[in-house]
């Protein structure tokens, strides 16, 4: 059999996998329409709002379309670094830990066919929320450039091997941890993957100083600064050279060396991956099916832990402990736990990098509060993406031991109810963590303090019931690996609908405190908060995240009670 | 003691239960006997409070399935046909988790645990997580995990899955001694040999229907047939004779 048909057959299943997700025709054609209708609303919400970003920044003289190519740039290194890690840790499950491996490791098929079938698997399972953010923002910049047609065709010659080298170089590199690392030591190779995620985010931002690039004042000259956004900020990284090809398509013009290097690179890594996978992946299989170790011991903060839930009622307490225990013991889970530190450091130092002190102008001073103000509605975004990745999940995660549950007599109220305070304690302790640091680094007054600190706890509270709610409605039973949960359609819905209750909040809260915003402006005499518009604010807040969250659990009750 | 009035369930226009009625009495092994597709993990499925019946009763010792599921589920044991369990918890840890499901906790609780772990040979695996277990280990363990709350009714299905010789013969005699005491067992299972020694009443559904039921006389009786093999009878009432199609497709393979 040809290597295409191989390749064609092994990633038949998947698809079909893929295309009949949902129990019935109607759940499919709802679902599909559902995820038509939002993306509909969200992309040219990108896509309008980057267009109209991109012509106020191209109507800076001489370097607005510099500007312009650099911020290009700098969102693809971002892709790269995301879809070089999510294919790392996305490699792990296609390639050593999907349950039909040892099933087709029987058959005669042949090494190349696998390595391929698993490749596209791996690329398509990573990238395609990045693909679907691409597509609005290189739409964005053919708008706001003014690019012909011709500009769709270079786009997706640039867009393509940028998702083809992380796939393979993510896979390479997997495959190398694999080896390196003795039998089934996951949980060394996921914590390896966490500490370089660490290093490559800490080095990217100490690198490019996004920061500088927004301050011309702190080049020495006008000079210095046009010659640090003339320069390409990693000329030896394939991110750049897409940015190129896409920064020349839309002054349409063609650098045939800069194709050259990107596609030769894609073929390259290709090629070099499947002689790697040819040479090792046998032994490398071999060596990830050998046993870790297996006994539990309980250590004093596990005791520790289990009597201050001694107080709870015998069922709650059990389903909670089930819950944390099985969190800390699947690595696919507590590992994102680095990469979630590494996101709250990041978050407190761009805050404590933010110039608020520098402003004394009228404009810095409405840009302090209005930052003072936007970081409620960047923590709720960090905490939303928390629930998405660790709440989301919680109900698929069940999966085949549903039946357990469900023939034990407790009801799903119970259920709900304790995986909604496993999720929310540690989230709101996570959001009250976040918000009181960057509230001190920022400097925020008082009332503000109070009025953010309140909000975050309703909205984490609300956000847990949500990301709970979602996942009843569109759980994913099959998923091997619990980081890819979040990633499915209902992960998408969440995220959507979170977001969108934040903008009501956020909208709400505007609309109470907008006396004061508007004191900021230049010509009005600042003037502190007053406490009646926080209260307002915060009643406007509790009224939605409540809403929102009771409707959420009582729909998401009704829903395991109805599909018994 | 079971009653199954008229269940009835339907996944889209399939019927995989129609009208299914049956009466089991407290102290009895009652063997659900069929072809794959017949209905029978549907049936017990309804039985155990997983699915609701479209249509029909299940009522579990005087209680009503959908009037009072928690207080009825409380007197169920039951073990799906494939073991899957919590994989990132440890023997001991399942068990307790279990018990802890239908309110049990405490001195008493441990001693059980202990006991059934002993009973089925998972003692030194007590604190071993179920990840590393063999097939055979898991069904022991979810054998252990339907006794560990002391269920007045027990519903398995397919109970020999996995297990090697010496522990099928320890269910057998323990589900024996449990239905000698007082306790109503209701199987599902495609070994006949099983059927034939441990139950004392049998039903074979086909399409979604009781065939026939009664013991192992009265469905000798039903068949018209004097053999005494259930497997004769089985294969009789279900229409299964394939000596014709096996020589075919062995023809076509060669």
């Amino acid at each position: 059999m040809s290597v295409l048909r191989e390749y064609s057959l092994l990633l038949g299943p998947k698809c079909r996998a893929v295309r009949r997700r949902g129990s019935t025709r109607r759940d499919r054609l709802g679902r599909a329409l559902l995820v038509i209708a939002l993306g509909a609303a969200a992309w040219p919400f990108v896509y309008l709002t980057l267009v109209r970003f991109l012509r106020s920044l191209l109507g800076v003289e001489d370097i607005g379309s510099l500007l312009a190519f650099r911020l290009l740039a700098l969102g693809f290194l971002a892709f790269l670094g995301i879809l070089l890690l999510s294919n790392v840790i996305g490699a792990l499950s296609s390639f050593f830990l999907a349950r039909d491996l040892p099933a087709i490791r029987t058959t005669p098929v042949d090494g190349l066919s696998l390595y391929l079938a698993r490749l596209t698997e791996t690329m398509v399972s990573s990238s395609w929320m990045v693909l679907l953010l691409l597509v609005p923002v290189l739409a964005a910049y053919a708008g706001a450039f003014d690019a012909g047609p011709a500009f769709l065709l270079i786009a997706a010659g640039a867009a393509i091997p940028l998702l083809v080298i992380p796939a393979a170089a993510g896979s390479a590199l997997t495959l190398l941890l694999v080896r390196v690392f003795p039998a089934r030591r996951s949980r060394d190779i996921l914590l390896v993957i966490g500490l370089c995620a660490v290093a490559m985010l800490v080095l990217v931002l100490r690198t490019l100083r996004p920061e500088r690039l927004v301050d011309p004042e702190s080049y020495r000259s006008l000079v210095g600064f046009l010659t640090a956004l003339r320069g390409p900020s990693s000329p030896w990284l394939p991110s750049q050279w897409a940015a190129d090809i896409v920064s020349a398509g839309l002054e349409r013009s063609i650098d045939p060396l800069t194709w050259l290097l990107l596609w030769s690179t894609a073929a390259g890594v290709t090629t070099l991956g499947a002689i790697l996978h040819g040479r090792l992946f046998s032994r490398c299989f071999t060596r990830a099916q050998e046993g870790d170790e297996h006994r539990v011991r309980r250590s004093a903060g596990w005791r520790r832990f289990e009597s201050c839930l001694a107080g709870l009622d015998v069922r709650r307490r059990e389903l909670i402990l089930k819950d944390v225990r099985t969190f800390f013991r699947d690595t696919t889970q507590w590992s994102q736990l680095i990469i979630l530190a590494v996101l709250v450091v990041v978050y407190v130092y761009n805050m404590r990098a933010l110039p608020m002190s520098a402003g004394t102008t009228a404009i810095s001073r409405f840009l302090t509060t209005l930052v003072l103000y936007l970081n409620l509605a960047l923590t709720g975004f960090v905490v939303a993406a928390i629930a998405g990745r660790f709440v989301f999940p919680a109900f698929s995660l069940e999966g085949r031991t549903l039946w357990l549950l469900r023939s034990s007599p407790v009801p799903a109220a119970e259920i709900l109810s304790s995986k909604f305070w496993t999720g929310a304690v540690p989230l709101t302790t996570l959001a009250l963590l976040l918000t009181i640091l960057t509230n001190i680094v920022l400097g925020v007054p008082a009332a503000l303090f109070l009025l953010s600190v309140g909000s975050v706890v309703c909205l984490s509270a609300a956000f847990t019931a949500q990301a709970l709610a979602w996942g009843v409605f569109f759980p994913v039973f099959e998923s091997e690996n619990a980081a890819q949960i979040p990633t499915s359609i209902g992960g998408l819905l969440f995220m959507l609908g979170a977001l969108a209750s934040l903008g009501v909040v956020i909208v709400g809260q505007a609309w109470a405190l907008r006396g004061y915003l508007v004191s900021g402006l230049p010509g009005r005499a600042p003037r502190a908060v007053m406490p009646s518009e926080v209260v307002v604010a915060l009643a406007i807040t509790l009224l939605v995240t409540l809403t929102t969250g009771i409707v959420a659990i009582r729909a998401a009750e009704a829903r395991m009670d109805s599909k018994r | 003691m079971i009653e199954l009035e008229a269940l009835t369930k339907r996944y889209g226009d399939f019927v995989a239960v129609d009208r299914l009625s049956a009466s089991i009495p407290a102290g009895t092994i009652f063997g659900l006997l069929g072809p794959n597709g017949a209905g029978k993990t549907t049936t017990l499925r309804m039985i155990a409070g997983i699915l609701e019946p479209d249509s029909g009763r299940v009522i579990i010792a005087g209680r009503d399935m959908a009037e009072e599921p928690m207080a009825t589920r409380a007197l169920l044991g039951f073990v799906p046909d494939r073991p899957f369990v919590y994989e990132k918890l440890t023997g001991a840890e399942l068990l307790r988790f279990s018990a802890g499901l239908y309110g049990m906790q405490g001195e008493t609780v441990e001693r059980r645990i202990d006991e059934l772990l002993e009973l089925w040979d998972l003692g030194p695996w007590r604190d071993q997580l179920i990840e590393s277990y063999s097939h055979g280990m898991r069904q022991k363990l979810i054998l252990s995990s339907a006794f560990v709350h002391g269920p007045e009714v027990l519903v398995i299905d397919e109970p020999m899955v996995g297990l090697d010789p010496k522990s099928a013969r320890l269910l057998k005699d323990l589900l024996r001694t449990y239905a000698d005491r007082g306790g109503t067992v209701l199987v599902s299972t495609h070994t006949l040999e099983l059927a034939e020694v441990l139950c004392d009443q049998l039903a074979i559904i086909d399409g979604g229907r009781i065939a026939v039921s009664g013991s192992l006389n009265d469905l000798q009786r039903a068949a018209e047939s004097q053999d005494a093999r259930l497997e004769q009878l089985f294969l009789r009432i279900t229409r299964g004779e394939t000596d014709s199609r096996i020589a075919s497709v062995l023809n076509a393979l060669r």
